[in-house]
């Protein structure tokens, strides 16, 4: 009987401390991240990107734009990678013409999307977060419905689009 | 979420509980028993509520692309509405790899628009008329063909035309502008001196308004300016963001002897424009209430504010006032990125405007220019007593091409602003006189018909650089009072109906497998005699068609537009001036602009043609035209080592 009580008892008392935080833990270092993605192509590739850089949780809108550009620059880079491997074994023209386009994006509209997050001018990250996309696209649509490049043609679309919804939420 | 599974971690030691304790005492067991099992219940379904809640729909609904991005490559074409574009899906099967050569990328550059040597340009800013030369500043990007690190490039001509290039005007050096050394304005105060606003943005990221003037006023090149040391001279007033409040207007000096100016901003998703009082540029006082402000169309950018002269034969100061003056009003909205204007009437008691018609409202009535065009800004020319409009043309193909031909954007060829009297709804647009310096040899045709699904060459030499000013006449073939009730651009040229579309073919080639059209398309057609119906109403909407421009698919390929009045004493026509990678084409004397970015694979140099055209099912074209060829400007870097 005794036993039930303190079980009882620190049951209760768990009860009211996880109430009491669940509202901190679960919404609020994660509403920003979850309303901004909910305006964007793609949530939940949205959230688990913002979600895998730490600076996430405390960061404003611009800072999660700024996230996505990092994210950019990584898939960018996985996309060269590849392109660089596949230049090796399997060279084409419209691999070279990838390797342009993702040039093109390295230099051009990721610095061009950061600064413009940085300086307060959106319009400007969503003019290089579009364009990142479109090269993607166009990347792939050279290989004829046979690229080697599918997976990361998609990935660099997809979250040059979510960074492109964000920039579009600063307007 | 650990904290939710935590607690469910918990739920087998309850049970654990309730079967040790089964048996004994039932009645009071069977109470807490009641009540852990309801908090549980009670506790899970929190958990299960909150962790549904967090991966909820989203909302796609609110990713539409608004607006003139020019990289909007949507699936399917949007049904066409009053001046807006059909975007065009045709990438989408082009599936062979594209290659832009040299030769390609070369041709785009223009013979006698104003373009920096290299790297990326954008708002055109300050520009004025001072000691014998026009001067223009403008954004400018000293390092890369993408926006970025922004100073002010500077560039002088004495005739708006031949530009020499001169070192950057404006970098960022201060604090109070080491973010950003954005658009601006020059004010002339009567003694001569010269004043300019521009927006900094500062190194707490915040936009601010910053004071500079020419270190030595009797330099006419003005080549060294100086940033008023106790810089900002206005910083965002409270209520308005950090991040909404840029773009000075030249001031005006009013009957209560101070210089008044405005800037745009917004709130809650009305754009606005903030108005602001000095005597000395260095303090300032905010009106408590705005010049005007619109709802729902956003951040104001780039507000210009002007007198025009309801007479409308000369340019007007921006100080003029009166009967017979009436004001314009314009943004460039961030959200569309379009410009935008009204024509209204100025309150000058309490600095506040109202439109002339409360429909054709800034933001939500006319453009400017119905195409690629963007962040414009007017100017008084005391030289010449005309009010004088500069406009940015962005690049409409991709950054890959951009980096790698290393220059991305132009300006407009400079256009007079006057009040269009005939209409009393619309300004007109012409380019300056001085253009015409630049022709050439010409060509003239005079009525020269053009039957129904026909296309007529015109053999003038080289397509690639004219001044071409064309008239058209209506013939109704067959059958009277025909009722066709479209409206606006169709989804392009190919589109026939009873009285469009007609005009001309430019930047075409001989297959016609890339070609521009530029043309009228009418509603309804009456010549007084043989419509049956006096309620018979004609629209005419002009339009240019880049569908077909280029057979590339990573360039932007739209069709722009807009309606424009006609009145009934008028003939249609256009002048269209063709500058490589750029037309600018003015319908009814100005009345409706359209700027289009082109960029063809095929027709290039030699291999570019002109042709009239005539699309329509149920009119014969009768057009008279004369067509120029237009020189280089030589735009060059200012030619120090000469002794001048």
């Amino acid at each position: 009987m005794t036993n039930l009580k303190t079980t009882t008892t620190l049951f209760f008392f768990l009860f009211l401390i996880v109430m009491t935080s669940l509202p901190s833990i679960t919404l609020g270092d994660e509403k920003l991240i979850e309303s901004t993605c909910r305006q964007t192509p793609n949530f939940n590739l949205c959230v688990q990107s913002l979600k895998s850089f730490p600076g996430s949780a405390t960061a404003d809108v611009r800072g999660l734009g700024l996230i996505m550009v990092k994210v950019m620059q990584s898939k960018a880079n996985d996309a060269i990678n590849k392109i660089r491997e596949l230049q090796r074994s399997a060279p084409s023209p419209a691999l070279t013409s990838c390797a342009s386009k993702y040039n093109a994006i390295v230099v051009g509209d990721i610095p061009e999307a950061n600064e413009a997050f940085s300086k307060g001018m959106p319009k400007f990250a969503e003019n290089g977060a579009n364009d990142a996309a479109n090269e993607a696209t166009f990347c792939e649509n050279g290989f004829n419905g046979r690229s080697p490049l599918t997976q990361q043609n998609n990935a660099m679309r997809d979250v040059a689009a979510i960074t492109a919804a964000i920039a579009r939420q600063l307007l | 979420m650990e904290g939710i599974e935590d607690d469910v971690g918990h739920v087998p030691l309850l049970e654990a509980e309730e079967e040790e304790e089964e048996g004994r005492r039932p009645l009071r067991l069977r109470g807490s028993y009641l009540g852990i099992f309801g908090s549980t219940v009670f506790l899970v379904s929190m958990a299960a509520l909150i962790i549904y809640q967090g991966h909820d729909y989203y909302d796609e609904a609110k990713i539409e692309n608004k607006g003139n991005n020019n990289n909007n490559y949507n699936k399917v074409p949007r049904g066409v509405a009053e001046g807006v574009s059909a975007k065009s899906n045709s990438f989408l099967s082009e599936t062979t790899p594209y290659n832009w050569t040299n030769a390609m990328l070369s041709w785009q550059r223009t013979a006698f628009h104003f373009q920096p040597e290299r790297n990326w340009m954008n708002d055109p800013n300050g520009p004025l008329f001072h000691k014998g030369w026009y001067h223009l500043f403008y954004q400018y990007n000293p390092f890369s063909a993408v926006w970025g690190n922004i100073t002010w490039g500077h560039a002088v001509s004495r005739d708006l035309i031949h530009w020499l290039y001169l070192p950057e005007a404006i970098v960022r050096d201060m604090w109070f502008d080491i973010n950003g050394a954005w658009s601006g304005s020059a004010t002339l105060l009567p003694g001569g001196e010269i004043v300019m606003l521009y927006t900094g943005y500062t190194h707490q990221q915040v936009q601010v308004q910053n004071l500079a003037y020419p270190a030595d006023a009797s330099d006419p090149l003005l080549l060294n300016w100086v940033k008023y040391a106790k810089n900002p001279v206005m910083v965002p007033p409270p209520g308005i963001g950090p991040n909404d409040f840029r773009d000075p207007t030249t001031a005006w000096f009013g009957p209560d002897n101070k210089w008044t100016l405005t800037l745009g901003s917004m709130l809650n998703d009305s754009g606005l424009s903030l108005v602001y009082k000095t005597t000395d540029f260095i303090n300032y006082e905010l009106n408590d209430h705005f010049l005007h402000v619109v709802p729902g169309t956003g951040m104001w950018e780039c507000v210009d504010f002007y007198p025009v002269s309801i007479n409308g034969s000369v340019g007007l100061d921006t100080s003029a006032n009166g009967p017979g003056v009436k004001h314009v009003l314009k943004a460039s909205l961030d959200d569309t990125k379009l410009d935008y204007y009204a024509i209204g009437t100025y309150f000058i008691e309490n600095d506040t405007w109202i439109p002339d018609d409360p429909d054709l409202d800034v933001g939500i009535g006319l453009r400017l220019d119905y195409g690629k065009y963007y962040a414009s800004k007017s100017f008084y020319d005391q030289n010449k007593q005309r009010r004088v409009l500069w406009g940015w043309i962005n690049e409409s193909d991709s950054e890959v091409a951009d980096i790698t031909k290393g220059w991305a954007s132009l300006q407009t060829i400079p256009r007079t602003v006057l009040y269009d009297k005939k209409t009393g709804t619309n300004l007109l647009q012409w380019p300056v006189e001085e253009i015409e310096s630049l022709r050439l040899s010409s060509h003239e045709f005079k009525e020269l018909l053009v039957k129904p699904g026909t296309v007529v060459p015109l053999h003038i030499g080289p397509a690639t650089q004219l001044d071409i000013i064309a008239e058209f006449e209506i013939e109704l073939l067959g059958s009277e009072g025909i009722v066709n009730n479209v409206e606006g651009c169709g989804v392009g040229a190919v589109e026939r109906s009873a009285f469009g579309p007609f005009g001309i073919l430019a930047i075409a080639n001989d297959q016609l497998s890339e070609l521009t059209p530029i043309y009228f398309r009418l509603s309804n057609y009456g010549n007084g005699t043989s419509t049956t119906t006096t309620t018979t109403t004609t629209s005419t909407s002009f339009c240019v068609d880049e569908t077909r421009s280029s057979k590339a698919p990573d360039v932007s390929k739209q069709v722009f537009g807009s309606k424009v009045p006609v009145l009934n004493d008028e003939k249609l026509s256009l002048r269209v001036l063709v500058d490589h990678s750029i037309i600018e084409s003015f319908a009814q004397g100005g009345r409706t602009v359209i700027s289009s970015r082109v960029y063809p694979t095929e027709a290039i140099y030699g291999a570019a043609r002109l042709f009239l055209f005539n699309n329509a099912t149920d009119i014969n074209i009768k057009a008279s035209l004369k067509i120029w060829q237009l020189n280089s400007a030589f735009i060059r870097p200012f030619p120090f080592h000469d002794t001048q």
